[in-house]
């Protein structure tokens, strides 16, 4: 019964982190790039929310603050490869995946300045609630998470698979010449990715806000994620989703059943084992890359 | 020949410093196909990647159908009717042929329209329409070259640019492709630029012929002609011996300048 309960909180933050994972592997797909801020967009997100729903702030009703602040993430997302990273074409990749280190200090900076360096929590109709499935006591956020990633993760892939934005998506992301050639506009294109981004970083902010308390400094949790895409398989969707979720559920039961000093480490352990016996992701998609 | 459909004038091209395209004229005139022969380093993809707006030229013209479209975007190329073939096919390796091709349409919207130029391209390659589920990338070599034509396809173009179809293909496919080109140009009246280093197939599908040499155009004249041209003969085609024929080439280049 403990274990079950530690397996959903577990799959809970796994959620979370292969959200943020999903952002990484979305903006290296479409730009070769990796974006270290990732981790703190979510952060962001987090705290927007909070800035829109807390009463403390502005106050406006849950259901309205969603949907407004994702909007602001995923404008945000478009504007900084618009007037960001845009300007970086041409630049090698290293210069890009260091601005976008920069320009997650940045984002830690103005939102200590916004919103101080206390923890914060979401006030989210799902706190303190709880769910009994047969003997099971379930924290209702933590049921909320899951769900929430599923329908994302359904609507995700029936976006990419069936609209021709989401075709385009994955046609500028695989062969970039030929999308120019195919008369994709790559550059917009690669604007509704970074949108996109955005906007699944703002997700992740949202749950991980109503699952615990949020502080500036959340987004460095970004390695932990981005230590999961590569667990998963870096340029792979689902690849990221499975390794967020291998990633959460190994960190409660490590805890558990590990001492506290080495039970932190285990994530990254298995990132090393992975990275030795499958260097390209437990769902890598090698075929991508033949160039 | 009427009035061409796509005239180029002058063009230079730039890779950085280095000049690709020193003046090239060339005219297409619809329903027709045009070949550009040419060496490795000829500047022949240059070319085609200038016509499709991928690269920009520093100076000279490209009008097609009425309307100057040097600097235009890629995707406004496209729209207006010019779709390029690259060489080495690539197409889009994870996604079945079915996307790649919804890809090829992607500046179409209508779904009737997208749907008919599916069944013509089967129809002219059935082997694609037999793997329509199946990931691109996992496709045989002629198998790509069909759907990247088949793809050029779907945009509906009224000129394709098909940057040396035949690369690395056996001379038994580079036949069935180049008879499906014929018929295309035949059945459909499809405008083609072929460009090629496969002099021979090149010159016996085509109308006219280009030579292309270190960015100039050297030479050009009715596909027949060229095909029975000393020079010709004896760069492209190999029907001298390999001294003669570097000997030849330099004497060549020396008067052409």
């Amino acid at each position: 019964m403990d274990n079950a309960q530690l397996l959903v909180s577990g799959l809970a933050n796994g959620c979370v982190y292969g959200l943020i994972a999903l952002g990484f592997v979305l903006v290296y797909k479409a730009t070769e790039a990796i974006n270290f801020a990732q981790g703190d967009l979510m952060m962001l997100g987090a705290f927007v929310t909070i800035g829109l729903a807390n009463t403390h702030y502005m106050g406006l009703p849950f259901w309205i603050a969603l949907p407004v602040s994702l909007g602001i993430m995923g404008a945000l997302g478009y504007l900084i490869d618009r007037l960001i990273i845009r300007r970086m074409f041409g630049e090698s990749q290293v210069a890009v995946m260091i601005l976008t280190i920069a320009m997650g200090f940045v984002i830690r900076f103005v939102a200590g300045l916004i919103w101080g360096h206390e923890p914060h929590t979401l006030e989210s109709p799902f706190a303190g609630r709880d769910v009994r499935i047969g003997g099971l006591v379930l924290g209702m956020e933590d049921v909320a998470v899951i769900v929430v990633t599923l329908l994302l993760t359904w609507c995700l892939y029936v976006f990419f698979r069936r609209t021709r934005l989401g075709l385009a998506m994955q046609g500028a992301s695989q062969n970039q010449l030929a999308a120019y050639y195919m008369g994709i506009p790559v550059k917009r294109v690669q604007g509704n990715v970074w949108a996109l981004a955005g906007v699944a970083a703002g997700i992740a902010g949202i749950l991980f806000a109503v699952r615990g308390s949020v502080d500036p400094s959340t987004g460095l949790m970004g390695i932990k994620a981005f230590a999961a895409a590569v667990i998963g398989g870096f340029g792979s969707l689902p690849g990221a989703l499975a390794g967020g979720l291998i990633v959460g559920v190994i960190e409660p039961f490590a805890s558990r059943y590990i001492a506290a000093g080495y039970s932190q480490v285990v994530p990254y352990a298995l990132l090393l084992v992975v990275l030795i016996f499958r260097p390209n992701g437990l769902f890598s998609q090698v075929r991508a890359k033949k160039v | 020949m009427s009035e061409p459909i796509l005239k180029i004038r002058n063009i230079e091209t730039f890779y950085g410093p280095i000049m690709a395209i020193r003046g090239v004229s060339l005219d297409v005139g619809e329903g027709q196909i045009v070949s550009i022969l040419g060496a490795n380093g000829a500047g022949k993809t240059t070319l085609l990647k200038t016509v499709s707006g991928v690269m920009d030229p520093e100076k000279g013209t490209i009008a097609f159908d009425g309307e100057n479209i040097h600097g235009w975007e890629p995707h406004n190329v496209v729209r207006k009717g010019i779709i390029h073939v690259p060489e080495g096919r690539e197409v889009f390796p994870l996604l079945t042929v079915d996307e790649n091709l919804s890809l090829g349409a992607y500046t179409l919207v209508d779904k009737m329209q997208i749907e008919r130029d599916r069944d013509m391209v089967f129809s002219y390659f059935p082997a694609l329409g037999e793997r329509r589920a199946q990931e691109a990338g996992t496709l045989s070599g002629g198998q790509q070259q069909m759907l990247a034509i088949g793809r050029g396809l779907m945009a509906n173009p009224l000129i394709m640019l098909l940057d040396e179809p035949s690369l690395g293909l056996s001379p038994i496919l580079v036949k069935e492709i180049f008879g499906i080109l014929g018929r295309l140009n035949e059945e459909r009246g499809m405008t083609m630029i072929l460009v090629e280093q496969n002099a021979h197939a090149a010159l016996a599908l085509a109308h006219h012929g280009y030579v292309l040499e270190l960015g100039r155009i050297v030479m050009d004249d009715a596909a027949d002609v060229l095909l029975n041209s000393e020079d010709i003969r004896s760069f492209y085609l190999g029907m001298k011996d390999e001294g003669a024929r570097e000997n030849r080439r330099w004497k060549r280049k020396k008067t052409w300048r």
